[in-house]
């Protein structure tokens, strides 16, 4: 064996994985928000659109969740450009992909909570003379959002540990700063443990706070 | 453009061929150790049942990437020298064994309990109980979600082309480096894969729907 643990180099570096740590967040962050924009508008209009519509939303999800993300990753960041007038930052072209990536598995994931919202409710919001759009807003979201909650919180966690397919693309996200220091220090097991270990933590704080969000905003039964 | 990708079909079946071959021991390999960590789970004692949970939760709990990562950098430094190929092998197969676990754990605890109560009662032994009256149950719930999941080492296994391992991904990538049509290519792969995954949910639904009958 002869391999002695020295995590002194990677305090030294710490700052790079902090700040990885604080990147990988903010990616999943306003990923997530964009990908419940998407999802919410093609799920709204999933149900109550005709086969047309229903078969191209249904032929990006399935696209979408059917191809590996770092292949999505690649055609975005290197593919794109190449046919489209556009030029992006590494980091921009990656929230560009994980949106539409979130925004994939959230139509599918608020298309069965649309499903879900007990017809009782849109009835009663049709008798006190709601009109669609505030049956809508007022009645079918809210339900849904708070039967939705828990899936919701899954991705977001599930999104999070996808930005370190970032690393890739040379965005400077935890697992891109676990790769500068295994590099540049070559303290291969103790990078990798502290990563492991923060990745876990954030996780794991981060389901515990979610959680105490779906408890306060359960559905009621 | 396009005598140029019909030159590189080969080369990228070859790619395929790979990417293929990684996700079948990858599938294999984690079913058996999966199955077994799993009966530990819910059977073994108590220490055995917090080791597997400690496990599952672990690798969960980060990526696959740093998990392939780990694995590949991280096995040299103690003295473990695997070729890239096998270590990349052998993290898929322990991100995908966490998963087999908890199909295996979900599958098992739908069966009622009543049925090994009496299957206890008419003194079968444990491996009678699991083999005759729990497994033949519990396979129905496992079969679906665990034939979906296989898609997850399908798209997982486009990793390994970051050790340098010659799948389809890195055929692609290649090719695109020698032709610079990135654009057709990278669909052309996304095609390849969507291909194989869509067929494999497709059966899953196929199954889950054949198995429906069944009520809780």
């Amino acid at each position: 064996m002869g391999y002695a643990l020295n995590f002194n180099l990677i305090w030294r570096h710490f700052d790079k994985l902090w700040s990885g740590l604080l990147l990988s967040l903010e990616l999943a962050v306003i990923s997530i928000a964009i990908g419940i924009v998407i999802g919410l508008v093609l799920a709204v209009w999933y149900v109550s659109a005709g086969r047309v519509v229903r078969t191209i939303i249904a032929a990006y999800v399935e696209f979408i969740r059917n191809v590996p993300l770092i292949l999505l990753v690649y055609l975005v960041f290197y593919g794109l450009p190449t046919v489209v007038d556009i030029a992006y930052s590494a980091p921009t072209s990656f929230v560009v992909t994980l949106s539409l990536y979130s925004g994939a598995y959230l139509v599918e994931v608020f298309r069965s909570g649309l499903e879900a919202v007990p017809r009782g409710q849109l009835d009663a919001g049709k008798a006190i003379g709601l009109t669609p759009w505030q049956r809508l807003l007022n009645v079918r979201l809210p339900t849904m959002l708070r039967i939705t909650l828990p899936a919701l919180s899954n991705t977001f966690i599930s999104l999070f540990k996808d930005t370190s397919v970032a690393s890739v693309i040379s965005v400077p996200e935890l697992t891109y700063g676990a790769q500068w220091i295994n590099f540049n220090t070559f303290r291969i097991v103790e990078v990798y443990l502290v990563v492991t270990a923060m990745y876990l933590l954030t996780g794991y704080i981060l389901l515990f706070a979610l959680r105490l969000v779906e408890r306060r905003f359960r559905a009621a039964r | 453009m396009l005598t140029q990708i019909a030159y590189a079909l080969p080369f990228l079946a070859q790619g395929f061929a790979l990417t293929l071959w990684v996700s079948l021991l990858v599938v294999v390999f984690s079913l058996i150790a999966g199955v077994i960590m799993g009966v530990g789970l819910v059977y073994g004692p108590m220490p055995l049942q917090w080791a597997v949970r400690i496990f599952s939760d672990t690798i969960r709990g980060i990526p696959i990437l740093v998990l392939i990562f780990f694995v590949y950098y991280g096995l040299p430094a103690v003295g473990l020298h695997l070729p890239s190929f096998w270590a990349a092998v052998l993290a898929l197969t322990l991100f995908k064994t966490a998963q087999v676990v908890e199909y295996l754990r979900g599958a098992v605890g739908s069966i009622p309990k009543g049925q090994s109560e009496a299957a206890m009662a008419i003194g079968l032994t444990f491996r009678q109980r699991l083999t005759y009256v729990i497994f033949p149950q519990a396979f129905r719930r496992f079969l679906p979600p665990w034939i979906n999941g296989v898609t997850d080492a399908v798209k997982g296994s486009a990793l390994v082309s970051l050790l340098g391992i010659t799948d389809l991904m890195q055929a692609i990538n290649q090719v695109i480096g020698r032709t610079y049509e990135a654009m057709p290519l990278y669909l052309l792969g996304a095609l390849i894969y969507f291909a194989v995954n869509y067929a494999l949910s497709q059966a899953s639904r196929r199954l889950e729907r054949r198995f429906s009958f069944i009520r809780d």
